[in-house]
């Protein structure tokens, strides 16, 4: 489904500020795949989410989705085929527009006909999106004429996730989602994108610092540093992996410790 | 009498062209959140193109033309700002300059032309009616008209697919961009859409002068802006409606106010003060209300716990 080639990136090529971002980062994603990726502050890994979602072109190298090179296919067009979701719940949202205005332009993605553009939000629509809202389970749908800004980050970051496969995409991104939630909207948050990934079977990618998470979601971990993929593993091996198993393999595969604090307090609280 | 309707009548009538430009700013500032300040140089293009065509006989045919070159201002404003990454203040500010001489040259490099002597929209449609009553009123309900289908025809396109694709840019970009819209496609529309409408008030301006000078535009997006800030203060800002009601409203009040300040006797000399004191008094009303309201607050909270100590020291 997701090819990456070879994909080198370097950020202020030239200056004291030089940073390599991705250097010959290679994966292949499989149609249904569930990929979560862990890795270090720094090593990459949205800046892979960015490379795939058009905010820059590659320095080299080949992306290549559903058959279709979109190396350099700008950002609004692949936007069509990508659900992307931040880990600021702020950023997926217009918070001065109401739910149902916000739905109808993740909707825009498949009604951009010649004179579509000129019509306005049908009643089958709003039906349409008030179904989906329901299902949501936050009692969203009674409040379809609301601005966005009221809503709980939770709440905001739910009707993002339903704003991004409203439509199905062919990837969705997932960039830490939950991590700026309490647990129990986290945990709900979790719960949701799994049941939507799972039901309509959507190719995703989705980044983590808790290594427990990255172990038991989906059915592949990726493992990030300097730029590149050390470390992939998936099936039977997977499933008798744990953390101290993957934290292992990281040192062996990257040549250093995992030092990232986040990543270490995750795996410190699951001890206690 | 202080206040004559013929006062009240000026002031809707002139605040109602006017509220045309504070329309257009609606949409490029509240709405798109973007600074165009070609608005002062666009308003003299919509005069100057409109009084040219109005003298050469047609003055309808003036409006739409007027609009035309407003959209292609605005399209210039816009490709500056999204394909060649100009800051948009910048942007406004270049085409502003620019547009001085294009201006002149649209009036014949003649800095002041009159249009007396050829029919206007405004000739024409008084020559519908002869009665007293119409030939008193006529402008107003002409302008009344044009206005009214302009804030329907707003209100309509804002409610569009493509209108809320432009909202949702001004809200927040990001969020459209992974939306599967070209950003810089809604940014060009909707200042092609806004200047259109200031060239519209530009072209009536003239007709309703009969004169078009080059300097007429200056200052007109203060102006402009407090009509705006006037409306929202008065109605709120998040919905459409009340947005677009709030800016004509704003528009007229803000003509009432500076008439008011005429008849007391302001010499012409300190009009452009008593204007920008005016601006600066409706731009800062909502922040002093909310200054007050906090002293207030204080001032109560402050009683509530001195009722409290004395409750208290009674009890000891």
């Amino acid at each position: 489904m997701l090819r990456l080639k070879n994909i080198y990136k370097t950020f202020n090529k030239g200056s004291i500020n030089e940073k390599q971002a991705l250097s010959g980062l290679d994966l292949d994603l499989k149609r249904g795949d569930f990929a979560t990726i862990v890795g270090s502050n720094g090593a990459g890994k949205s800046t892979l989410f960015n490379a795939i979602a058009g905010s820059f072109y590659v320095d080299r190298g080949l992306i290549e989705l559903d058959g279709e090179d979109i190396t350099f296919m700008r950002e609004h067009e692949r936007a069509k085929m990508l659900g992307y979701l931040f880990q600021d719940p702020m950023k997926g949202t217009a918070p001065h527009m109401t739910i149902e205005e916000n739905l109808a332009i993740a909707y825009l993605r498949v009604s951009t006909g010649k004179y579509q553009i000129f019509t306005r939000v049908s009643k089958k629509d709003k039906e349409m999106f008030k179904e989906h809202l329901s299902l949501l389970n936050m009692g969203l749908e009674d409040r379809m004429n609301h601005p966005v800004g009221l809503l709980s980050g939770g709440q905001r970051q739910a009707l993002t996730l339903l704003m991004a496969t409203l439509v199905t995409p062919k990837l969705l991104l997932l960039d830490e989602h939950t991590a700026a939630l309490d647990p129990a909207t986290a945990a709900k948050v979790l719960e949701l994108t799994k049941s939507i990934v799972k039901e309509r079977n959507i190719t995703c990618l989705m980044v983590t610092h808790n290594m427990n998470q990255a172990l038991e979601l989906g059915n592949r971990t990726l493992m990030m540093d300097c730029g590149r993929i050390v470390f992939d593993v998936f099936r039977e091996e997977r499933s008798h992996m744990k953390v101290s198993d993957l934290l292992e393999k990281f040192s062996l595969n990257a040549g250093k410790n995992l030092d990232d604090d986040r990543v270490l307090l995750s795996v410190d609280q699951k001890k206690n | 009498m202080f206040i004559t309707p013929a006062i009240i009548q000026t002031a809707l009538e002139v605040g109602l062209i006017y509220s045309l430009v504070a329309l257009s700013l609606y949409l490029s500032f509240s709405i798109l959140n973007l600074c165009d300040l070609s608005t002062d140089g666009c308003y003299t293009l919509g005069c100057a193109v409109g009084a040219i065509t109005t003298m050469a006989g047609h003055p309808i045919l003036a409006i739409p033309l007027a609009m035309i070159a407003g959209v292609c201002s605005g399209f210039i404003t816009a490709f500056l700002q999204t394909r060649l990454n100009v800051e948009s203040i910048l942007a406004g500010i270049i085409v502003n300059t620019g547009l001085y001489t294009i201006n002149l040259f649209v009036m014949g490099l003649s800095s002041n032309i009159s249009i007396f002597g050829v029919d206007t929209v405004f000739s024409l449609f008084k020559g519908i009616s002869d009665s007293p009553f119409w030939t008193e009123w006529h402008k107003l309900i002409l302008l009344f008209i044009i206005v009214l289908i302009s804030c329907l025809s707003m209100a309509f396109f804002l409610g569009t697919r493509l209108g809320l694709s432009i909202r949702a840019t001004g809200d927040n970009e990001a969020m459209v961009k992974s939306s599967s819209i070209n950003t810089a496609g809604t940014i060009t529309v909707g200042l092609c859409v806004a200047n259109s409408f200031t060239a519209l008030a530009g072209c009536l301006i003239g007709q309703y002068n009969k004169s078009c000078d080059i300097n007429l535009g200056t200052g007109m997006v203060t102006i402009a802006l407090a009509s705006l800030v006037i409306g929202e203060t008065i109605f709120g800002r998040y919905s459409v409606k009340k947005g677009i009601v709030g800016v004509v409203c704003g528009s007229c009040l803000y003509r009432f106010i500076v008439a008011m300040a005429l008849r007391l006797n302001v010499p012409t000399e300190a009009f452009k003060l008593v204007s920008a004191i005016i601006i600066a008094v409706a731009i800062a009303a909502p922040r002093c209300k909310e200054y007050f309201l906090l002293q207030k607050a204080k001032t109560e909270a402050k009683k509530a716990h001195e009722a409290e100590n004395k409750a208290l020291g009674r009890a000891k």
